[in-house]
């Protein structure tokens, strides 16, 4: 009998257990916080924004309006924008990405011609509630589609008659979901209790055509058929008439 | 009276860092703002005081710096000195790593930066000048004296804890692809805390009070703390370390009282020598608490290091 070995042994099995229960616990908070990030990010934010951004606040130091936060829900730390208090002013020398020391802001992502273009920045996608949204219902607003950085570019109205009055037109704000900024002045202008257009993150509003639908008659959309990955068959493999013959139907 | 200063010179160097380095940090985030030509100061970017019938009167008003350019910008996870030298928290640094993250030119400049002064020189010496959890921790230190309850502990665990949680972050990150450590850290919360706003990180820096009050002497620092883990590496062979006289010492082991990692003090009363083992905060309260002068600083002496062989 060796008791320093017995002593050592214990330690080794006591650290592994309470790393092992630790980590349980660890792990379930991580996940579950991690699933918890629809705030909207900074401009040029990266895709894999999460395991870059390392929550010095230097963005937020920058940036000339207040506008950033540091969050205190989901993953702490992670610097977010409410366009409802301070949309993001679209500063045209990108303060926040440029102070920025991980690139998890990437300036990269601005760049055109090797000048920083803040219209690249994609940090969300403006979303209307026709439901709610009072120029749908006939009364005339055009405070978000004023508002917008991009007028006529990111939200466009568009006219159709006022079938109800049969003699008054409907200005109806729409966003190209491929312009849009994401900056959110149009929610900060949007003069409904709860505003009717809201920025979402992307993944939140946009769907995907696929490559089994290309629009012909666009030159540029037919170039998704190049890099497309051959899609596998998925019909059965049994013929037709089986299922008639084994009657399970 | 003067006693007193000298008796804690050490104590009253590192609260003037520690509290220093936050004060730096929190009016580099401080701002002026411009509203109906009044200036006002803003503290953490909080504009709530300007509401006025739903209407916040300082939105799309720019604000200016307090001191330009800000001495200290960012927070201990990231930083600049005088908007040039970068600094990075080394575990932050091997998180994004971990997690996959892109590993940009400042982020590992400042990783270098700090290898370089806490390897070279100080050692674990950040958890004792720099970090500011030392405070919560060093206040739960000195309540336990004052209550006389030195000797509770609910758990034990065994001081080497702090290794294997700093494997399991940087496993976690590879898992979720997140930096596992920064989003518990309650280091992080306080620091971000002072300079961005608290918000609910305060429960985490009062979980860490309690556990040091109630549960375990000096268990957060000592037994738990990955980034203390980290710095220990990194300073392994760091010059600075305390020298021990066995001639001069008396044995009353106040110095083994007082020391918070007091197990790397294992050659008190028994050999002359360098305080070598890694978990020496370098905080220099065994110094203070000697009153017979057998310990004090030293840049490792390599000519010592000769004759012992």
């Amino acid at each position: 009998m060796n008791p320093q070995r017995r002593r050592t042994l214990k330690s080794i099995t006591q650290i592994m257990g309470l790393v092992s229960f630790g980590g349980l616990i660890w792990s379930a908070y991580l996940a579950e916080a991690k699933d918890n990030t629809q705030m909207l990010f900074p401009p040029a934010a990266r895709d894999n924004f999460l395991s870059t951004c390392i929550k010095c606040g230097l963005c937020v130091e920058a940036c000339p309006y207040y506008t950033l936060k540091l969050s205190s829900s989901g993953i702490k730390g992670i610097p977010f924008f409410t366009p409802r208090d301070i949309p993001c002013f679209m500063c045209e020398d990108v303060p926040c990405v440029v102070a920025c020391p991980t690139s998890a802001l990437d300036k990269n992502l601005l760049l055109t011609n090797n000048k920083l273009d803040i219209t690249k920045a994609r940090m969300g996608v403006a979303v209307v509630d026709t439901f709610n949204c009072i120029a749908y219902a006939g009364i005339q607003c055009d405070a978000c589609y004023r508002a917008c950085p991009l007028i006529d570019k990111a939200i466009y109205l568009e006219y159709k008659s006022n079938t109800r009055t049969g003699k008054h037109a409907l200005l109806l704000p729409i966003v190209a979901n491929d312009i849009c900024t994401g900056c959110g002045k149009c929610e900060k202008a949007c003069v409904t209790e709860i505003a009717s257009i809201k920025v979402l993150k992307h993944d939140q509003v946009l769907g995907k055509m696929g490559t089994n639908y290309i629009k012909g008659w666009d030159k540029k959309d037919e170039e998704r058929l190049e890099t497309a990955e051959p899609q596998k068959k998925k019909d059965s493999k049994n013929h037709a008439l089986d299922y008639l013959n084994e009657e399970s139907l | 009276m003067k006693n007193y200063y000298i008796k804690n010179r050490f104590l009253i160097l590192r609260r003037f860092t520690q509290l220093g380095i936050l004060l730096l940090f929190f009016l580099s985030n401080c701002s002026l703002i411009t509203i109906n030509n009044k200036e006002h100061l803003i503290f953490q970017g909080n504009l709530e005081s300007f509401t006025k019938n739903e209407r916040n009167l300082a939105i799309a008003n720019t604000k200016t710096e307090l001191i330009a350019p800000p001495i200290l910008m960012g927070n201990l996870s990231g930083s600049k000195i005088l908007d040039f030298l970068p600094m990075s928290d080394p575990l932050v640094f091997l998180q994004v790593f971990f997690a996959g993250g892109a590993i940009s030119l400042d982020l590992f400049l400042g990783f270098l930066v700090i290898v370089f002064i806490y390897g070279i020189f100080l050692g674990r010496g950040f958890c004792a000048f720099v970090c500011p959890i030392n405070l919560i921790t060093d206040l739960a230190n000195f309540l336990r004296r004052k209550l006389k309850i030195e000797n509770i502990r609910f758990v034990v665990f065994s001081r080497q804890t702090k290794f294997a949680i700093l494997a399991l972050s940087l496993f976690l990150s590879f898992l979720f692809g997140i930096l596992a450590w920064e989003s518990i850290s309650p280091i992080s919360m306080l620091h971000r805390g002072v300079v961005f706003g608290m918000g609910m990180g305060f429960f985490g820096i009062l979980a860490v009070f309690l556990f040091d009050l109630f549960m375990l002497k000096n268990g957060f620092c000592g037994h738990l703390c990955p980034l203390g883990a980290t710095y220990s590496i990194i300073g392994a062979k760091s010059l600075l370390k305390v020298q021990y006289d066995l001639d001069k010492c008396t044995k009353c082991m106040n110095c083994v009282r007082i020391c918070p990692e007091n197990q790397v003090l294992d050659l008190i009363g028994k050999h002359s020598g360098f305080v070598n083992k890694i978990a020496c905060i370098k905080c220099g309260r065994c110094i203070e608490a000697c009153d017979d002068d057998a310990l004090h600083f030293n840049l490792l002496n390599f000519k010592t290091k000769k004759e012992k062989k």
